[in-house]
Formats: structure tokens, C-alpha cells, sequence
């Protein structure tokens, strides 16, 4: 038994960290948050040559065929740096809806291209894993698509999207297609645009292998990478946290001294220990261990989405006045925890959707 | 990440999987949990299956041959398989007890050759039990304060004080204690780890009655108590350091996610079973909901274990993630104990001592008993500080400074 990295995942953690550092500033944050551009172009691109957007895909579609675990890997370093580029929808959910479901002309047409980064996918799975809002989703007949898809990630700028209609059914849509309105909306991630699509008998090229257990698979693989993220992010408050109550003098002394400030410190580092424990032993069920991948991708998105918001405000707190201000950029990933956690099934639906697979519901 | 048993592991998970099947008519009923709530003298069948256990290398694996264990090469992985696999047959353990979790590793690392000789054997097969006297009335969480003091008379210590929350005083033959040897050194420079018999001529046991109704603790109090110096474990003036090493023993002993793995499944057949309104429990949601985000924290307690092991056999040295281990643990124990008090109702108020309230009974022992762990061994607040400074790196509390 071996429950640890090998050192091909340490090399990929190290080589997204150091680039990751070297390129998410504050600044450039707050640039994306607050203009015009959805994400950062030039960040894009250098993940992509790092492999990015490679990770999932088989080798004979120019992949790194890679495992989960790798992208949880990845994920932790874009949520601890809050990278503002797309990922979880087009390089996680995208390739593997088209992988596991499509067929081999689907296949060629779009996995090369989602892996070395020239095309992107957004995915419209918001009714299907969280349940359908206000009227929203899509009715399939006769090959075309009409009604709506609320919540979609990692639209901004997408080629295409992987879209779930009411029945179970998947489809690939061209973001060109006729009959298709793209509403895009701001959401509290100011990294994390979503959109909403507006489907008109619009003409879908169905995933002609989906079944319910594969829909599963790949929500379950989406919920996971989003809690990784979240890990991430949770880490980066807490380090912020602990640094600015070493430095932060009142009374003559380091707040950090203060036991009511030391324990709010230590709370959050030993409920968010386990969580990178959870997570990635769901990840290497998802890739070995199929029959306790569900369940276990249900935990730890339930378990690292309440552990996340307990931090993001603790870790808020801990800075003072300082915390809520702008000034300090605490909030982007105080925002990018609220948005993880709402998306793809918030804590109760998931542990009532584990409740069920158990038995007890 | 490889979760899979390598060639030898494989080899070792079937052996001790034929072990329990060929003894598993003999082992005792009474578990190790049991002699926890309620400390007793083992039974002749809980000391029979121990020395059974010590034999074949399922208690004492690690202790050498020459002191009466089993001599094997540590193997962190093969303990937890033994764990795992008593775990999932039901099937108790080897004993776990202050003298066998705590004073065992410290003789081991710290015992003159006869300490070993005399002790570690009969204690690893349950002959020997023993109490640990560490904390006073003015030495709680601020331990190394504490004034038992112990002054040199010829070739002995004669020792006066008194130590509270003694566990299982009341019963046991031996005692490893802390004493203050050098009242002028300062104050970790001045203590020293001593071992004696309790029948000692000077020292009065009085059982202190805890919430559980049964007397786990005890007052012990010393006067003029008459010790031979050659009881000293690590030398005069070392204790300081020696139940460090020890207290490190204790906070491993305290958190086991197996445990609460244990409750969970009974909660679990518990919401399967137990009808309200002729419905069965779990359609309750609030109940469900409660249980599967304990249920997350317990997984998630197994699986920082399993990282945990892994980091130790990669050889790296404790940090963080094992400094928060206690907290957790009996504070997850806790909200389970109380989820299955909420989800019996009024059935969860019945004592045990009543023949119907011996299975649901239980948890309110356990209830009492896990809050007892949560403030035992270094209370959550202590831990706390332990994690922020040690694990966090954080300013520690500035001392007192006299006349300020």
C-alpha cells in the first residue's frame, strides 16, 4: 500500500506550481475579475504547453492519458493559486463525456484538439447534477435541442459544448450553431464566468453511447476536481491566515499569540488536513476502484465544500478589517469556494444522493 | 497511490485471516472497549487470548523476543493489516492499556536492562497492569508545574504529594509516576520518571466517581512513601524528556478511525432497523443527512491514517497531520455517540445495568466517556495550541512576566 504522490505527480505538481507562481499575480487576478477578458489568454496557453489540458486524454488522440488523480493534482495548484483560466468543464468533464460516450468520429473531431489546448468546451450539466431551476432544460427531438441550459461553465470563449438534455441524453453543440443564444453572466468568481444558452431547434450531434452509469462517472469525476480546487484554495487562506497573524501586531504582541486567533488557525489546518486525504482517495477510486467511486466522490465534494466555507470565512476573520477589503485579494478565493460549492450538487443534494446509494434514503 | 497489497502484505493478510478462523472459538467477548468504561482485572480468557496474541505476533509484534514479545522487524503496514483484519472478523484485539501503549515503548527506549527484563513481558501478555501518575490537582494542562516531590533518604526516594486522574488506580499493581527529584533545578530539569508496586506502605487510592457511573479515576495520594532509587526510568532528573516520549505514545493510542468506523456502522443498522411510527429511521432526513457527513469526516479520518502510515514508512518525522489525529478523533467519536443518542429518541435516555438497554445503553456510556478523552491526554484547547505552534508555526503565548 503506498497512500502518497509518486514522483511522476510530484514532478507535474511542482512543474504547474512553479509556472503558476510565476504567472497568477494579485494583479492579474483582479485584471480578469474586473475587466473585459473571461480568462487569461496567456495563462492558457502556458498551461496547455504544460500538459493542461492533456491530462485525461488517450495517447492516440495526442493525450497524456493520465488519471484522475493527476488532475486533482492540477486542480489543487489552480485552486491554491485561483488561477483564472477555464479547466474543470473543458480539460476534465469535456474530454471524458466525449471519451467514455462518443463515437469515433466525434472522437477524432474533437479529442486532439482538446488537448493541445486549440479548442475549448463548455459544459451545460447544470440540471442533470444539481437539479433544474426556474424552467430550465432541454428537450431533444429529432436531433435538435430547444429550451435552456442554465449555469454553464467554462462558456466564455468555448468552441462547442458537451450539453445534457432532460432524458439522458448527451450532445455535442457547435457555439455557432443556428437557433443558439449565449447569455453570459458575471457570477461572484469573477474568474468563473458562466452563461446561459437559449436553444431554439438547434441541431445537436448526439453521444451515442451515454448511459446513466457513464453520466455518473463523469459528474462524479467533475464533483471531485471541483473539491480538489477548493483544497487548494482552502490551503492558500489558511497560509495567508497564519502569515498575516505572525505579522499583524496589536497589544505589543504578534495576533497570532492570541489564543482565540491561534486556535481559529488550528481549526482550519485540522479540518482541512483529512479533506486532501478524502479527495484524493476518491480519485484513485474513480480510476481503480470503480465500485466505490461514487459514493466516495459524493463525501469528499460534501465533506471539502462545508470544510471549504468553515475556512474561507474563518480565514476571512483571522485578517481583521484587512479580510473584507479588496486591498488584500483574501476574497477571490474566498469567492472561488462559494462558486465550487454551489456548482454540480451543494453539500445536502450530495449527501442525500449518498444517503440513497446506500440505503438510507 | 497504490492501495493494493504488495506479494508479502498479501501473504500476511492471509495469515492472519487463517489465524482467526482456527481461534476464533476462544476469543473472549469482552473487548478491549469494555475493560475501557469500566476498568477491571482481566478475566482468565481475556489473558489467555492475549498470550495467544503475544505467540503468534498479534499483540507485542515489535517488543524483542528477549523481553517476552515477538521480536518481528517493525512493519507499519502489517499492524494495520492485524487492525483491520480483527476489525472486520469482530473479533477483539490484543489488549491496549496505559502499561502496554504507554510504559512499554518508554522502558523500550529508556529502560535499564533489568527494568526491561522485569516488566515488558508479564505487562504485553495482561499479567502485569499499571496506572499512570502524571497529572496533580495543580498540574493539569501546565504538567511539568507539578510537586510531588521525591527526596533522596539513603538508598531510596521517599515520596509525598498526591496525582489525580489516575485511571484504573484502584486496581492495578504498578505505577509509573512523575516526581519532582531536584526541587531547586528548574522546572523540566527536576523531574524524574519513577516505577513502583501500588502496595507500597504510604499510598491511599480513593476512586473518583465520574459521570459514567463507574470509577475509572482515581486521587492517589503519597506520604512518606518509601522507593528504591534504582526505580528511576532514564535517570534522576530526566522524566521531563522520558514522558514526552511517552505522552507521544498516548496521543497515537488516543485516535483510531477503526473505532469510529465501528460506531458508524452500528448507526447505520440502527437507522435500517429501529422503527418510528412503524417507518424506519432513515427516512428521517435530518438523520441521514447527520449521518453522512459523519460518515465523510470517519472516511476521511481512515484515509489521513493510511497517508499517515505512508508518510512514516517513507521515513518522514511527524508533523501537522499527526498533531491533529486526537482532536479529531474523539471529537468525530463524540458527534457520533450523540447522533445515535438523537436517533433512539427517548429509548437513547435507558441506562445500562437494564437487560433491554444493554445494546442502545451504550451510547450514552460512550457519550459521557468520549467527552472524558476529549478533555483527557491533553485537552482540545491544549491540542490546539500544540497544532498552531508546533504544526503552524505560531507565536506561542508570552510568559508571565512577574510584577506585570
Amino acid at each position: 500500500m503506498y497512500f502518497g504522490l509518486s514522483d511522476e505527480q510530484l514532478m507535474i505538481q511542482n512543474s504547474f506550481r512553479g509556472s503558476l507562481e510565476r504567472n497568477v499575480t494579485l494583479d492579474s487576478i483582479r485584471r480578469i475579475s474586473t475587466g473585459d477578458e473571461p480568462f487569461d489568454g496567456a495563462l492558457w496557453q502556458e498551461l496547455s504547453g504544460l500538459g493542461m489540458t492533456a491530462l485525461l486524454i488517450p495517447e492516440q488522440y495526442g493525450g497524456a492519458a493520465l488519471g484522475l488523480i493527476e488532475a486533482v493534482v492540477v486542480a489543487e495548484e489552480l485552486g491554491k493559486s485561483a488561477a483564472p483560466v477555464p479547466f474543470v468543464g473543458t480539460a476534465v468533464v469535456a474530454p471524458l463525456a466525449i471519451m467514455l460516450m462518443a463515437d469515433e468520429t466525434q472522437k477524432s473531431e474533437w479529442l486532439p484538439r482538446l488537448a493541445d489546448g486549440s479548442v475549448r468546451i463548455g459544459v451545460a450539466i447544470s440540471e442533470l447534477a444539481s437539479g433544474a431551476r426556474r424552467g430550465s432544460g432541454l428537450t431533444e427531438e429529432n436531433g435538435t435541442l430547444t429550451g435552456t441550459a442554465s449555469f454553464v461553465i467554462d462558456a466564455a470563449g468555448a468552441d462547442a459544448f458537451v450539453v445534457a438534455d432532460r432524458q439522458q441524453g448527451f450532445h455535442l453543440v457547435g457555439a455557432d450553431s443556428p437557433g443558439l443564444e449565449i447569455i453570459h453572466s458575471p457570477t461572484i468568481d469573477g474568474t468563473r464566468p458562466i452563461a446561459e444558452l437559449k436553444f431554439q431547434n438547434v441541431q445537436a450531434s448526439g453521444l451515442p453511447q451515454t448511459t446513466s452509469d457513464k453520466i455518473d462517472r463523469v459528474l462524479n469525476a467533475g464533483r471531485i476536481i471541483l473539491a480538489a480546487e477548493s483544497f487548494g484554495a482552502g490551503q492558500e487562506m489558511l497560509r495567508q491566515a497564519v502569515a498575516y497573524a505572525k505579522d499583524r501586531k496589536q497589544f505589543d504582541r504578534a495576533i497570532g499569540s492570541f489564543q482565540a486567533v491561534k486556535h481559529m488557525c488550528a481549526e482550519m489546518a485540522a479540518e482541512l488536513q483529512p479533506c486532501q486525504a478524502l479527495i484524493w482517495y476518491a480519485a484513485y477510486a474513480f480510476d481503480v476502484m470503480s465500485d466505490d467511486a461514487e459514493l466516495s466522490g459524493l463525501l469528499a465534494k460534501s465533506q471539502m465544500d462545508d470544510v471549504g466555507r468553515f475556512v474561507a470565512r474563518t480565514a476571512t476573520e483571522v485578517h481583521g478589517g484587512m479580510g473584507y477589503t479588496d486591498l488584500m485579494g483574501l476574497h477571490f478565493w474566498f469567492k472561488r469556494i462559494g462558486f465550487n460549492r454551489a456548482t454540480w450538487g451543494a453539500p445536502e443534494k450530495l449527501r442525500a444522493d449518498a444517503a440513497r446509494l446506500q440505503g438510507l434514503g | 497511490m497504490d492501495l493494493t497489497d504488495r506479494t508479502e502484505h498479501l501473504a500476511f493478510r492471509q495469515e492472519v485471516r487463517q489465524f482467526l478462523d482456527k481461534h476464533k472459538a476462544t476469543a473472549p467477548e469482552e473487548t478491549a472497549h469494555s475493560f475501557r468504561l469500566s476498568p477491571r482485572p482481566y478475566t482468565d480468557t481475556v489473558k489467555a487470548w492475549q498470550k495467544l496474541l503475544v505467540k503468534n505476533g498479534y499483540a507485542g509484534r515489535t517488543v524483542p523476543k528477549a523481553y517476552g514479545g515477538y521480536g518481528a522487524e517493525p512493519d507499519i503496514l502489517k499492524n494495520r493489516i492485524i487492525a483491520d483484519e480483527f476489525f472486520a472478523a469482530d473479533i477483539p484485539q490484543g489488549l491496549y492499556s496505559q502499561g502496554i501503549s504507554m510504559l512499554v515503548p518508554t522502558l523500550l527506549e529508556h529502560g535499564t536492562e533489568e527494568q526491561k527484563k522485569t516488566w515488558i513481558g508479564p505487562t504485553i501478555r495482561g499479567d502485569v497492569m499499571w496506572c499512570q501518575g502524571y497529572s496533580e490537582p495543580n498540574s493539569g494542562s501546565d504538567l511539568a508545574s507539578l510537586q510531588t516531590s521525591a527526596i533522596e533518604d539513603g538508598d531510596d526516594f521517599l515520596i509525598n504529594g498526591s496525582k489525580i486522574w489516575t485511571s484504573s488506580a484502584h486496581i492495578t499493581p504498578m505505577i509509573f509516576c512523575l516526581v519532582r527529584t531536584e526541587p531547586d533545578a528548574s522546572k523540566y530539569q527536576g523531574i524524574s520518571y519513577l516505577i513502583f508496586p501500588m502496595d507500597t506502605p504510604g499510598i491511599d487510592v480513593r476512586p473518583l466517581q465520574t459521570m459514567t457511573g463507574h470509577p475509572s479515576f482515581n486521587e492517589v495520594f503519597f506520604t512518606d512513601v518509601r522507593v528504591p532509587k534504582n526505580a528511576v526510568v532514564g535517570g534522576r532528573g530526566n522524566g521531563w524528556k522520558v514522558a514526552n516520549s511517552t505522552l507521544k505514545h498516548e496521543r497515537g493510542m488516543l485516535s483510531n478511525a477503526n473505532g469510529s468506523l465501528e460506531r458508524l456502522n452500528k448507526i447505520s443498522t440502527l437507522l435500517k432497523k429501529e422503527m418510528l411510527d412503524g417507518r424506519p429511521l432513515w427516512e428521517n432526513k435530518n438523520l441521514t443527512d447527520r449521518f453522512v457527513s459523519l460518515q465523510a469526516r470517519v472516511q476521511a479520518m481512515r484515509f489521513h491514517e493510511m497517508r499517515l502510515l505512508t508518510r512514516t514508512k517513507d521515513g518522514k518525522a511527524p508533523g501537522l497531520g499527526d498533531m491533529i489525529c486526537k482532536l479529531l478523533g474523539c471529537e468525530l467519536n463524540h458527534q457520533l455517540d450523540a447522533l445515535a443518542i438523537d436517533a433512539l429518541g427517548e429509548i437513547g435516555v435507558l441506562y445500562d445495568g437494564i437487560p433491554s438497554a444493554k445494546e442502545d445503553g451504550i451510547w450514552q456510556q460512550w457519550y459521557m466517556y468520549d467527552l472524558g478523552l476529549i478533555i483527557g491526554g491533553g485537552t482540545a484547547q491544549i491540542q490546539k495550541n500544540i497544532i498552531a505552534e508546533r504544526g503552524l508555526d505560531m507565536p506561542r503565548e508570552p510568559r508571565h512576566q512577574k510584577g506585570s
